[in-house]
């Protein structure tokens, strides 16, 4: 295919079926190669953060939950952690752990997602179901822990809402030992078959340098062989008092490339490692209670009381999520709520891992840095005139002088 | 004359209807045969047919910037081609040659068919290219070049099987009903048995590249190209590229059961007539059904889509390799096969 042609443009999406959100790519094409990718995120804002900032922060938990379907823990654990922070909340520290075990049991899930979404988009729809399969383990496992299987609810400021108590450790186990019996067919189902190998190696390939200077973060920036993980570089909940390593792509035996087939071997190699932490959690947990405070009208009125702003930081399955809050002390919801999450800082990658590749590695390559859109959006431009328009910097710096100057009057 | 006229039409409308039947019913063991690989329920048995009735009932949408006369006729051709291939190919005893009933006479051999095989994906790639979108544009370019790259290794296969025949001392190799009425592993001695069987792998691989099947869906590619060369195509447009779909399934694996497998039950049960034909007949689909489980269904399974150029290498690089390697064999087999053992 190498005959030249006029370079032409393919647009992809903003609904297409290797895009699981929506989101608009245009590609300059050359034949099948990709030369050039723009793309316009933005079509899944939906506001939450003007919704949360009118509501009060146990609210808001519960619209965390539903940023996004797959990581709603991190969201929720990152705003209580900012929450926490500012009106000096002492979280029991029972409830760090069983945090720890549902956040690490989201990873899971998350990732055999992912796995499942990646084998679609490469064609291999087998083993799409068989991974969609052995997700409903995770699934049931999270019914059986929070009452609930995608938005968990089980976040709350101060602690938990729901308890893990022994007798359900059998249950939670016997989860546990399914997965660890499964992971080296799923290693040989993934890492070991010719038709992946050739689809993925050498493929988007992210250099650990290019990596660094974009601000990669989470099992993208691990597979270019960055040490980074929020759990071990800050550690939050019970991160601290478990044992665990940053998985990179040697786990495998594997010089970190950064293409997409290390991006599969780290979400892999973070299954096992996950086991082992919620293995570790169960075993050290302390006994006590799980909330900081029952009575939510005497949290709430403690929470109205404090001032101040935090950041709150969490290994979500797909990278560091973020969470900016501030409160003044005079109003119940916080002055400002803002949520980077962790496609925020992966999507700046694609234009460079699309570069040079083929129509038939766009999905799966769009697909490795695992994006959600949902928790991405947090802006839609819409001019007056209907149509979007893109803001450029000198635009969005007048803006901001603007309304300096209007406060200062 | 004219009654000979009419039993002709009668048998090519008879062909037709059988092969748009056997089709869907192939496609609909295929969907059921994958879905419970996948430890999935899948569709009920006839819902190709299913399908189709509902698309026949709907509207074909033609885009603003398609070129209508070649979008609309696009369908119509390939549906009309590769229900002639089924045409020149024996179903089970029932020969082209005119017997039972006379459809095509003595013309037609295995070249033509192999021709014929080509018109259905030409068909689609000029209705992927007058739909004016670039999905199809490039759906119809990674098509041509899977034609380009099949063909080679699907003639070195039949070339080979006919000059081994015509070694036999065969007249009129090429033609089906030698090649129906000489089952070639009885022809060849050891050293062309091999041969035959890497033929046989290597026919069994062009199929799903032939039927546009995963791995070699590319010109489809559901996640790439949102469908491709059909991705314009609605209502009976599509419910015709369908059924061409499914008669090419029957006409291709039929091809690999006339190279391979030509046996036919009736000599064993003693029949004879009308009874013969259909028991043959019969076997013929169990046959194909068997061809499609290894070639088309368990290796969509197995498999995930190929790039285009993996295809391309892959065709043109081993599987040609296979195909010229099995094809020597059958020389060796055929030229020094009586004083070798």
């Amino acid at each position: 295919m190498s005959e030249k042609k006029a370079p032409y443009e393919l647009p992809i999406g903003p609904i297409h079926p290797a895009l699981k959100e929506p989101i608009n790519f245009t590609f300059t094409m050359n034949g099948e190669v990709v030369e050039a990718v723009d793309f316009a995120p933005g079509r899944a804002h939906r506001g939450i953060e003007w919704m949360g900032m009118r509501r009060n922060p146990v609210q808001i938990v519960h619209l965390c939950d539903r940023i996004c379907g797959i990581c709603g823990v991190s969201h929720a654990l990152a705003f209580s952690q900012a929450v926490e922070q500012i009106g000096g909340v002492e979280v029991p520290d029972r409830a760090y752990y069983v945090r720890t075990i549902i956040a690490e049991f989201e990873r899971i899930q998350s990732h055999l997602l992912w796995a499942g979404v990646a084998a679609h988009e490469l064609g291999f729809d087998t083993l799409f179901y068989l991974a969609w399969q052995v997700r409903e383990e995770s699934l049931d496992l999270i019914e059986y822990i929070t009452g609930n299987r995608i938005n968990y609810g089980i976040i709350q400021i101060g602690g938990t809402r729901r308890d893990i108590t022994p007798d359900m450790v059998p249950r939670i186990e016997q989860g546990l030992k399914y997965y660890e019996d499964l992971f080296e067919k799923m290693v040989n189902l993934f890492l070991n078959d010719k038709t992946i190998a050739m689809r993925c190696r050498n493929s988007g390939i992210l250099t650990k340098k290019r990596a660094l200077e974009l601000g990669t973060v989470g099992p993208t920036s691990r597979a270019s062989g960055l040490r980074m993980d929020v759990r071990k570089d800050s550690p939050y909940a019970a991160y601290g008092d478990v044992d665990f390593d940053i998985i990179l792509p040697d786990v495998y035996g594997n010089e970190a490339t950064g293409d997409v087939y290390d991006r599969i071997v780290v979400r892999l190699f973070e299954i096992p490692q996950s086991i082992s932490i919620i293995r570790q959690c169960l075993a050290q947990m302390p006994e006590g209670p799980v909330l900081a405070e029952e009575k939510y009208a005497k949290l709430l009125l403690n929470l109205k009381k404090a001032a101040g702003e935090a950041f709150g930081r969490v290994e979500a399955p797909r990278g560091e999520d973020l969470h900016y809050v501030r409160m003044n002390g005079k109003q119940e919801p916080p002055e400002m709520w803002k949520v980077k999450a962790s496609t925020y800082s992966n999507q700046m990658a694609w234009v460079e891992i699309l570069r040079g590749e083929q129509i038939a590695d766009i999905p799966i390559i769009v697909a490795s840095i695992d994006p959600c859109m949902s928790c991405t959006d947090r802006v839609a431009v819409v001019t007056p005139q209907g149509d979007e328009g893109v803001l450029t910097k000198e635009y969005l710096h007048r803006l901001s002088v603007e309304k300096t100057r209007r406060m200062q009057e | 004359m004219i009654s000979d006229l009419l039993v002709t039409l009668g048998g090519v409308v008879g062909v037709a209807l059988f092969g748009v039947i056997a089709g869907l019913f192939l496609m609909g063991i295929d969907r059921v045969c994958a879905a419970r690989m996948q430890m999935r329920q899948g569709p009920p048995l006839l819902q190709p047919f299913t399908d189709i009735r509902k698309l026949l009932c709907k509207d074909s949408v033609v885009p603003a910037n398609a070129i209508p006369g070649l979008f609309n006729a696009a369908p119509v051709v390939a549906f009309a081609s590769a229900v002639v291939v089924l045409l020149y190919l024996p179903l089970g005893s029932i020969l082209p040659a005119g017997v039972p009933v006379p459809v095509t006479g003595e013309y037609g051999d295995l070249i033509l068919i192999m021709y014929l095989l080509t018109v259905p994906a030409l068909a689609m790639v000029a209705g992927g290219f007058a739909s004016g979108s670039p999905y199809a544009s490039v759906g119809a370019q990674r098509e041509m070049v899977t034609m380009i790259a099949y063909e080679f290794p699907l003639a070195v296969a039949i070339v080979a099987i006919a000059w081994r025949l015509a070694a036999a001392g065969l007249g009129m190799p090429f033609s089906v009903a030698t090649i129906a009425a000489n089952p070639i592993w009885g022809v060849v001695g050891p050293l062309g048995i091999i041969g035959c069987i890497l033929l046989l792998i290597v026919l069994a691989w062009v199929t799903p590249a032939e039927l546009s099947r995963i791995p070699c869906d590319t010109p489809e590619a559901e996640t790439e190209l949102c469908g491709g060369l059909l991705v314009e195509y609605s209502g009976r447009n599509l419910a015709l590229f369908s059924l061409s779909m499914a008669v090419k399934l029957v006409a291709m694996t039929g091809l690999t059961v006339l190279l391979f497998l030509p046996w036919n039950l009736s000599p064993v049960l003693g029949l004879s007539g009308i009874p013969a034909a259909g028991i043959d007949l019969l076997f013929f689909v169990l046959k194909v059904m068997v061809v499609m489980f290894f070639s088309v269904t368990l290796v969509r399974v197995v498999m995930a889509r190929f790039r285009i150029n993996t295809i391309v290498s892959l065709y043109w690089g081993w599987f040609t390799g296979i195909g010229l390697i099995g094809m020597l064999l059958i020389i060796l087999d055929g030229t020094f096969g009586g004083w070798l053992l």
